[in-house]
């Protein structure tokens, strides 16, 4: 399972660089969506897998770190999620914004002579 | 101690001063009684503080700075400090009294006032500083303020450039002197001034003294103006001349003396000090002497005389002698007192006349007959003429440029003639400002009629005159005590017998004063022709011209060299800088792994789901094809980055993560319309088979490799950290706390909203800017002119094809609401919360946007996103504010359960109320940004100008 995860990691890790070193804009916001999932799943992973372990205590108890969900991680994710949508809607208004001055979509504004 | 009180009130009030002035409205009038009031009043602390130093015991006050590093503030004034802190308090009363009726009603007087103020301030703190590390903060204070100061007159382009050259330089200096005092700091072992000046010996045995010495004496030289650093004080003369006056006679050149005095006793003494001050002090001198008898701006003749005199003061240090030391410090009191009060009489001349430049003026001994009576003291003393004060301590220099023992015999030989030569070429600037401006036939071709100033604007040249005069003629009985403590605080038990009496005997330095005055005034009969033809420059000296050199550094530093190292070190293409990033990433993650090896942990793996392997074959197709897609189908890859992230959504909930999988999926959904709502607006690209030539593919070949690498790279990192056991960290505090102290059973949650609920709350900040920065950005935008048409999908009978999804999407609505609200409330202890609850409610807002159409929403329902957003934050900066009144930290939060009956026990916790505003916030926010953009499309488009053709991007290229 480790495995799997990990090389799910690679993949979208992998396709986001890829993306992010191409020259149009949208190329590079999708890029950073991907890379955004690599990077919130390695985050996640630093709980580790415990399958079936509860993430809701129960009511008038303190939990076990043993025999609970790993919760640290997870509200990183969580803030890592919104920032991360918060990024993405800002970089589209800046791409749709160079895109209305440039005329073009070029990252650099203007391709490369 | 009260004696301690007057120093910290001496360094203190002058600040606080500045801080009234600032703020005292333009018509006031106040602010010159103000500055007045204070500058007296710091005279009087330093009188009274001195008393205890006149009495033999140094007030000494200290407080804890950053005693981490072993630094306090310390206060103390002994002797030196004293007669400095005397001169920059006095002649700083005198200033604000002259300045009163200098300035003119148009400019902006409090900013004057405050900042001069402000410098005394400095001033104050630098020379009563007990802290090698405070006094180095004070002098950089003096730079800072005395460019603020020359550089009042803002809108002078020369007062601009004048203002930033003083800066460069002096501040400049101010670096190597702060290099230099942190090796003395080092050397010594203490930063404490009591320490240093007792560990002399230690000091000049050390390896490390010439180094620390070049960098002091590099602050000292190019704050007081030494070759070949002079070039700035002119320039400085577009300063109002109050300034001038006050920096240029008694403080901020007089600051590089202070320094050199102050660490007389345990850096002097050597052949380094002598071998570089002797020389340096010399030629500023001489240099200086000679290029103010040739300037026409009555300002910058006292600049260079300036220069000539702080030369002289520096050569006098730099003699190793005692009694040099002994006339330094005398000679720099006495020049303080006549250079302050003919910048004064500079001033009034400018002031009455309309002009300070010699070959204009003439005559003006009959319209303002006590001006010049005043001003031909003063410069008498300038010259050295007897019974005044500068003629005491210029024989004191002639005698110890006789006299001085120890030092090469070359050096004995030039000495002498040198300062000869010196005096002769005061007397004739002297005489050429008094002649040139008082004597000669009354002149009518001025820009005003010349009459004598208001009386008490002649009231601080009075003083100050009347001081020249009666040091002049009673130095012991007045300036006696002062200078004799001044100097038995540097040179201790070892200070020499000098006497101050005006009459030595005929002897040889009698006989160089004369011939320096006679000689003088042949010289100015001499060049009398060539001085009234108004030549610009001075003879034999024009291709030396220090602003051109500083210009050509500064050109070079500044634009030349730093365009050549950003050609040679940078790009501004983004391709570039992100594949150079991505790359020393990959280097940085390797090197560190380097030593250790990159291996699989030894903890027991999970067996392996055939649901999950099966998942992610399924994600990791749609990450590639989305890559793949991203530039010819760009709707394809937005469909497909969803499918990557619904498989990212359904890992969380495989691995008992509910609160992300949810917040996943709804981020999901609204990133998605937005990407759709953008792609309008893009350049249609048509894909062309086979296209690219084959650089463009070795391109695309590098960066792949690239893109496997990274990816390889982070699988087995992830790989090798989860294949480790985790440690116990501060998980266990959370789990154990979430319930018992935070009142929630959802964890996460509690960790959210009441752990680190500053960290939420900078968060939502963040995001309310994000969306407001898209508002702002949106409002301006101008799409170009191919995209503004409606769009084929939008004509036509293509607009009845939503009809069904449409009335799904609004008896949807009610529902959607229902379930954020159960979100939001249940939150706390279960799956949900704020963001989710905000996200899922801006969901259905979009649906019906997406269903009725822009219009129809907003006709039908009104959504106030930024109401929402403003009223999201209020609430939850309120709860945290409110813990503060139950005098808990700011977000503390408290919590009981509700009992509603059937309904069930709401838990009550305040974190709910932190959480419904961050509810609150993250709906406004996303449906702000959501409807800018649907907006883009209903409001009349302007298009943007056709930009040039070269930026159309081409299909296919790379």
């Amino acid at each position: 399972m480790e495995l799997i995860l990990a090389l799910a990691i690679g993949v979208l890790g992998g396709s986001g660089v890829w993306l992010l070193m191409r020259p149009r804009t949208f190329q590079l916001i999708i890029g950073l969506s991907l890379l955004s999932y690599a990077v919130n799943l390695f985050i996640f992973s630093m709980g580790r897998f415990p399958i079936g372990a509860p993430p809701i205590l129960e009511p008038g108890s303190s939990g076990d770190p043993a025999t609970f969900a790993d919760p640290l991680p997870q509200s990183l994710v969580l803030t890592a999620i919104v920032i991360g949508f918060a990024t993405t809607a800002l970089f589209l208004v800046v791409m749709l914004a160079a895109r209305g001055l440039t005329g073009g979509d070029h990252v650099d504004g203007r391709p490369p002579r | 101690m009260p004696d301690t009180l007057y120093l910290i009130a001496a360094v203190l009030l002058p600040f606080l001063g500045a801080l009234v002035a600032a703020a005292l409205p333009q018509s006031a009038r106040l602010e010159a009684w103000l500055a007045g009031a204070v500058a007296l009043l710091t005279l009087v602390m330093v009188i009274l503080a001195y008393s205890s130093t006149a009495a033999g015991r140094i007030p000494r006050v200290e407080f804890a700075w950053v005693p981490e590093l072993g630094l306090s503030f310390v206060l103390r004034m002994d002797g030196l400090a004293a007669a400095f802190a005397m001169m920059v308090s006095a002649i700083g009363f005198l200033i604000v009294l002259y300045a009163r009726y200098y300035m003119s009603q148009d400019d902006p007087i409090p900013r004057f006032f405050a900042f001069l103020l402000a410098f005394m301030g400095s001033m104050m703190g630098l020379v009563l500083s007990g802290n090698l590390i405070q006094l180095v903060f004070f002098w950089e204070l003096t730079s800072l303020f005395s460019f603020l100061l020359i550089g009042y007159w803002q809108n002078n382009a020369a007062a601009r450039d004048g203002a930033r050259m003083a800066l460069t330089v002096t501040a400049g200096g101010g670096l190597a002197l702060f290099a230099g005092m942190l090796v003395l700091g080092h050397v010594v072992g203490s930063y404490d001034l009591d320490v240093v000046l007792s560990s002399g010996d230690a000091i000049r045995a050390h390896p490390l003294y010439l180094p620390a010495l070049i960098l002091i004496l590099l602050g000292a030289m190019t704050k007081s103006a030494q070759f070949p650093f002079h070039f700035w004080l002119p320039h400085a003369m577009a300063a109002p001349t109050p300034v001038s006056a006050y920096l240029h006679s008694a403080t901020l050149v007089k600051a590089g003396i202070f320094l050199m005095a102050r660490l007389w006793p345990v850096m002097a003494g050597t052949d380094a000090w002598f071998w570089i001050l002797c020389p340096v002090g010399l030629m500023t001198l001489l240099l200086g002497a000679y290029v103010a008898i040739f300037q026409h701006d009555m300002k910058a003749l006292l600049a260079y005389s300036t220069i000539s005199h702080l030369g002289l003061i520096t050569l006098l240090l730099g003699l190793n002698s005692d009694l040099a030391m002994v006339a330094a410090v005398f000679h720099t009191m006495n020049h303080a007192t006549f250079k302050a009060s003919l910048f004064m009489a500079a001033g009034i001349i400018d002031h009455e006349t309309g002009t300070r430049d010699i070959r204009r003026l003439s005559g003006l001994n009959e319209s303002m007959p006590f001006t010049a009576r005043l001003a031909l003291v003063a410069a008498a003393a300038m010259a050295g003429v007897p019974l005044l004060n500068g003629f005491i301590s210029k024989e004191m220099f002639f005698a110890e440029a006789l006299t001085a023992a120890n030092i090469p015999i070359m050096m004995r030989v030039i000495l002498p003639v040198a300062a000869t030569i010196a005096g002769i070429f005061a007397v004739t600037y002297s005489l050429r400002f008094i002649h040139g401006a008082f004597f000669g036939p009354e002149t009518d071709d001025l820009p005003k009629r010349p009459h004598e100033p208001p009386q008490f604007m002649r009231v601080p040249v009075e003083i100050l005159v009347f001081t020249c005069m009666v040091v002049g003629i009673l130095p012991s009985a007045t300036i006696g005590p002062l200078l004799d403590i001044a100097v038995r605080s540097i040179l201790g038990d070892a200070t020499p017998e000098y006497s101050l009496a005006v009459w030595h005997g005929f002897n040889l330095p009698l006989v160089m004063s004369l011939v320096a005055l006679a000689g003088g005034v042949a010289l100015y009969r001499l060049l009398y022709r060539h001085l009234n033809a108004g030549i610009d420059g001075t003879p034999l000296l024009s291709g030396l011209d220090g602003r051109r050199v500083f210009d050509q550094v500064m050109v070079f530093l500044s634009w030349r060299f730093a365009r050549a190292a950003e050609r040679l070190m940078a790009t501004d293409r983004l391709q570039m800088q992100l594949r150079l990033m991505v790359c020393i990433a990959f280097l940085a993650a390797t090197l560190a792994l380097l030593p250790h090896g990159l291996t699989a942990g030894e903890v027991k793996l999970t067996p392996v789901d055939p649901v999950v392997a099966l998942m992610w074959l399924m994600g990791g197709a749609c990450a590639v094809a989305a890559a793949y897609q991203a530039k010819y189908h760009r709707f394809a890859a937005v469909m497909l980055l969803g499918g990557a992230g619904l498989v990212t959504s359904l890992t969380f909930v495989w691995f008992s993560a509910p609160d992300l999988a949810v917040t996943q999926l709804l981020v999901e959904i609204v990133s998605g319309v937005l990407l759709l709502l953008g792609l309008r607006w893009l350049p249609r690209r048509i894909e062309i088979a086979g296209s690219g030539e084959l650089l463009a593919r070795l391109r695309r070949l590098r960066d792949f490799a690239i893109a496997v690498a990274a990816g390889a790279g982070l699988t087995a990192i992830s790989y090798a950290t989860m294949t480790r056991a985790s440690p116990d960290g501060i998980s266990r505090h959370f789990l154990e706390r979430a319930y018992t102290e935070g009142g929630g059973t959802n964890v996460v949650n509690v960790i959210l909203v009441d752990f680190r609920g500053f960290d939420t709350m900078g968060e939502i900040v963040v995001l309310g800017i994000v969306a407001l920065t898209v508002f702002a950005l949106l409002r301006r935008f101008r799409p170009a002119p191919e995209s503004v048409g409606v769009p084929d999908q939008q004509q036509g009978e293509a607009r009845d094809w939503l009809a069904i999804p449409a009335v799904t999407m609004r008896l949807l609505f009610p529902v959607i609401v229902a379930v954020a609200i159960y979100l939001l409330l249940r939150g706390h202890d279960q799956p949900g919360g704020g963001f989710a609850a905000g996200l899922m409610l801006a969901i259905g807002i979009l649906l019906q946007y997406m269903a009725g159409g822009t219009r129809w929403v907003e006709d039908h329902l009104r959504v106030l996103p930024l109401r929402w957003m403003g009223v999201g934050l209020l609430l939850a900066a309120g709860t945290g504010a409110a813990a503060i009144a139950f005098g808990r930290p700011f977000l503390t939060s408290y919590f009981a359960y509700a009992d509603l009956g059937v309904l069930g026990k709401l838990p009550l916790a305040t974190a709910v109320i932190f959480d419904l505003g961050v509810f609150a916030l993250v709906f406004g926010a996303t449906v702000l940004i959501l409807i800018a953009l649907a907006h883009q499309s209903v409001r009349s488009q302007r298009a943007a100008p056709p930009p040039p053709p070269e930026a159309y991007a081409r299909a296919g290229e790379d």
